[in-house]
């Protein structure tokens, strides 16, 4: 039973796989970038859903695949050309595909109702409701071809039933298909009582014997209780095979058996014919058959080594790769434990233990991204799905819109990849809603009707950025700032700057949808989004340029494992920063500090202004009474608040740390992600440079603005 | 002697449940992803019989079925279609290519199992 089950998860498992293959060939029918192979892609992912969901009897997706499948195949065989009408049904059907394959697996039907609308579209397509013959073959789906159970059927004790007489001669196809005559009279002997009779009238002298031609015919008595049907099913796969006839006699009088009926039994001397000499090659009648074959043999040979064959893969519990995950990090909170020791101990002066130390170190890192790999997997089926959203949201509102996808083939944590899927849904929907203009508004302003969605993935400096940029009207920065000042988000007076309002839209309760459309306006704002993204360990911010766009940049750490940081003390604690946030390190002279209002501190570098944040003072630690003034600064960059200076005590060295959660089993503490073990088993806290600078915002200070405008340009340009 | 097969999809689940439901019947069952490795897995070992789906990648079932049935040795194996097509024009087109017998899914497992019994003679 659990094995059914896991064939069946198996199912579901292809059947995503198969999906997104089917999108991607779709979307290339639809760019015209596609050939045959193409579109016969598309035609075997219907096809094999179609199969595998038959043999779990799912019977509403096979229906739906079947005349999906019907269309592809006019498609393939180029009876129906795949134009934008006909694409665009294709991709609602793989959409509707999507969600009746999500049915099965939940065993909820919330969306078959939408079947007959989508077969009727499909029907369209082939010029009219289906052809009879396709009825038929739904009608034929069970297993039709054999009917009888060897088990039940126990040999009469005595003759009874209906006596048939049946002339059987094999033609050679029989034998050249893999048939064997004595198996077809075993079977009928399952029926009932044979008494079989070799015709060898037509075996010619051994002179004239062609080992390819078939000589040999039966004659068999069979008297059964089953219908001629029944029998006429034993020789079902040899129709046309061979000289089949079936005749029923009058019944055998019972006063009078023959006592000479033998029970026909599998004799060795009845297997006269080796199927193998006796095996025709294919000749005159069958030579286009022949060849054509040889043809798509020869083609398959020589294409093997050309086209791109698949890489083997394993496929592993997701369990077992989190086994492994675990142990390594604690080998590599471990190589840091040694590490410290051997420096404690004073035996870093033997050259060989540093040697071994640091292979050691090396190993460990290979070893840890050879296991991250592992859990690394592409962006591009987040991202196909997102092209469904994007219909069904220009549906939903009206409006025309195409999604353009970019670096599809960078690859993040797999948990990434999943937990990425919410936010991005409903930033794409957000896009299409809220971004995008009318068709009609984007022609009075001089642009194509059909709006645009980008949606690209990078690797930066250790962590992928994933940014959604539209070509709408762009943020309507006085009606932000004109709500936010109403819902008391921001005080009456405040002078923001822009990219200050923008980050209004983060804020909890912020919804600028003036009337809640039924789409994005959910009561879901992107506050929503960006904690799921801050809990990811992942940035999101935003940009927009009037009559241009907006564009939301998110930034993901590659893994949630471990992380590179900087090694840090603070107020005699030790901390991690995260090296992905430091530009760098720097010992200001005093000439470079400068002091703003009361307590604002500014740290001049090259010209421009970087504000000061304590981190000791931001955590709430106080530093003993005659300790001496911290010189050291971290220039970090943040998503939301520009560059910043982070005032640290001592920087130690840099090092890779795994990462422990600190939510799970204490709480989150504002301006910590997490926590890690560091070599002589000491926890340090993992600080969040973000929310650090964050919270100095708080304090009201204007001196930041220029540095955060030239950020917002920068934005704005990536 | 029991008997092997060869089962022949390029869907994974297919493949599985052949195999689990030969496996249960006491038959051995190898397995192969696509046309080509099929031919290959079928020279490389001989089976009893061969289970094939029509549509795969690399090479369809039809040229599994020409690829064997051209071959040299073991060209009289049976060749058992699996498939989802049932319409008389494709099981004479599997016959004509030499195909010995078909399956049209959805099998239920006694079926495929009888006709495999069928076609190698093994007893039940």
């Amino acid at each position: 039973m659990s094995q059914q089950v896991s064939i069946r998860d198996m199912f579901f498992e292809e059947t995503e796989e198969l999906l997104e293959a089917l999108t991607e060939g779709l979307a290339q029918m639809h760019a015209g970038a596609h050939d045959d192979e193409t579109v016969n892609a598309v035609f075997r992912a219907v096809h094999s859903i179609k199969g595998g969901a038959g043999a779990f009897k799912l019977t509403a997706l096979v229906a739906f695949a079947h005349r999906f499948e019907t269309v592809l195949d006019e498609v393939r065989s180029h009876r129906l050309d795949p134009d934008a009408d006909l694409m665009r049904i294709l991709q609602r059907s793989a959409d509707h595909l999507t969600v009746l394959v999500d049915d099965a697996r939940s065993g909820e039907d919330t969306h078959g109702a939408q079947t007959p609308e989508f077969l009727s579209a499909l029907d369209a397509c082939l010029g009219g409701p289906a052809e009879p013959e396709l009825e038929d073959l739904d009608g034929s789906f069970g297993f039709s071809a054999i009917t009888l159970d060897l088990g039940d059927i126990a040999p009469a004790e005595t003759p009874s039933g209906q006596p048939f007489t049946i002339i059987f001669w094999p033609h050679k196809g029989l034998y050249a298909n893999g048939h064997d005559p004595a198996l077809l009279i075993a079977a009928l002997a399952d029926l009932g009582e044979v008494w079989a009779e070799i015709d060898l009238t037509k075996l010619p002298d051994l002179d004239g014997f062609d080992p390819a031609k078939p000589c040999l015919g039966w004659t068999i008595h069979l008297t059964t209780t089953e219908s001629e049907t029944e029998i006429q099913s034993v020789f079902e796969f040899v129709e046309g095979l061979c000289d089949l006839h079936i005749t029923a006699q009058h019944p055998v009088i019972s006063s009078d058996p023959a006592p000479e009926v033998l029970v026909f039994d599998i004799a060795p001397e009845v297997l006269v014919i080796e199927p193998s000499v006796a095996a025709p090659v294919a000749e005159s009648a069958d030579r286009s058959i022949a060849e054509a074959r040889r043809a798509d043999a020869a083609q398959a040979d020589g294409g093997l080594s050309e086209k791109n064959v698949p890489k083997p893969t394993l496929r592993v519990d997701l369990d077992r790769v989190d086994r492994l995950i675990n142990a390594v990090g604690e080998l590599i909170i471990n190589q840091s434990m040694i590490a410290q020791r051997v420096s404690e101990l004073r035996l870093a002066t033997d050259a060989d233990v540093v040697t071994h130390v640091e292979d050691y170190r090396l190993l460990a890192r290979d070893i840890q991204e050879a296991v991250m790999a592992i859990r690394a997997q592409p962006v591009k089926p987040l991202f196909q799905r997102m092209s469904r959203i994007v219909r069904e949201a220009a549906d939903a509102t009206g409006k025309t819109a195409r999604l353009v996808t970019q670096g599809e083939g960078s690859e993040v944590d797999k948990t990434v990849v999943e937990r990425l899927a919410d936010p991005l849904t409903h930033m794409i929907r957000n896009a299409v809603d809220h971004g995008l203009e009318t068709a009609e508004a984007r022609i009075a302003a001089g642009k194509d009707p059909c709006g645009t969605i980008h949606l690209s993935a990078a690797h930066r400096s250790g962590a992928v950025i994933i940014t959604i940029r539209d070509d709408g009207a762009g943020l309507n920065r006085r009606k932000i700032l004109e709500i936010a000042r109403k819902k008391n988000l921001v005080s009456g007076d405040a002078e923001l700057t822009d990219p200050e309002i923008d980050a209004l839209l983060f804020l909890p309760g912020f919804s600028t949808a003036s009337t809640i459309s039924n789409l994005s306006g959910r009561g879901v704002g992107l506050d929503v989004v960006r904690n799921a993204v801050v809990a990811l360990g992942g940035r999101v911010s935003i940009s927009s340029t009037p009559g241009q766009g907006t564009e939301f940049t998110i930034s993901l750490p590659l893994t949630l494992a471990v992380l590179d940081g900087m090694v840090v003390s603070v107020a005699g604690q030790v901390m991690v920063i995260p090296i992905t946030a430091i530009l760098e390190t720097i010992r200001p002279g005093n000439e470079e500090l400068h002091v703003v209002g009361t307590t604002d501190r500014l740290l001049s570098v090259r010209g421009k202004f970087i504000p000061l944040v304590d981190v000791a003072e931001g955590l709430g630690f106080a530093r003993p009474p005659n300790h001496p003034e911290p010189q050291t600064m971290l220039l970090v960059e943040t998503e939301t608040q520009g560059h910043c200076a982070l005032i640290v005590d001592r920087v130690f060295d840099q090092r890779q740390v795994v990462i422990k959660g600190l939510d799970t089993n204490y709480g989150a503490v504002p301006g910590v992600s997490a926590a890690t073990v560091l070599g002589d088993g000491q926890i340090a806290l993992i600080l969040d440079p973000d929310a650090l600078a964050n919270n100095r915002v708080l304090a009201p200070a204007d001196a930041r603005s220029t540095t955060k405008q030239t950020e917002g340009k920068l934005l704005a340009t990536v | 002697m029991t008997i092997k097969v060869l089962a022949i999809d390029d869907s994974r689940t297919i493949r599985s449940l052949v195999h689990k439901v030969m496996v249960d019947a006491g038959f051995t069952c190898a397995l192969a992803d696509d046309g080509v490795q099929g031919v290959a897995k079928f020279k490389e070992d001989p089976p009893d019989v061969v289970i094939t789906d029509l549509n795969m990648p690399n090479m369809d079932g039809y040229g599994v079925i020409s690829a064997i049935r051209d071959g040299r040795i073991h060209r009289n194996v049976p060749i058992l279609v699996l498939t989802t097509e049932s319409a008389p024009h494709l099981k004479a087109r599997a016959r004509e290519a030499g195909a010995t017998g078909w399956i049209v899914k959805p099998f239920d497992d006694e079926a495929i199992i009888s006709v495999v019994r069928r076609v190698t003679g093994a007893k039940g």
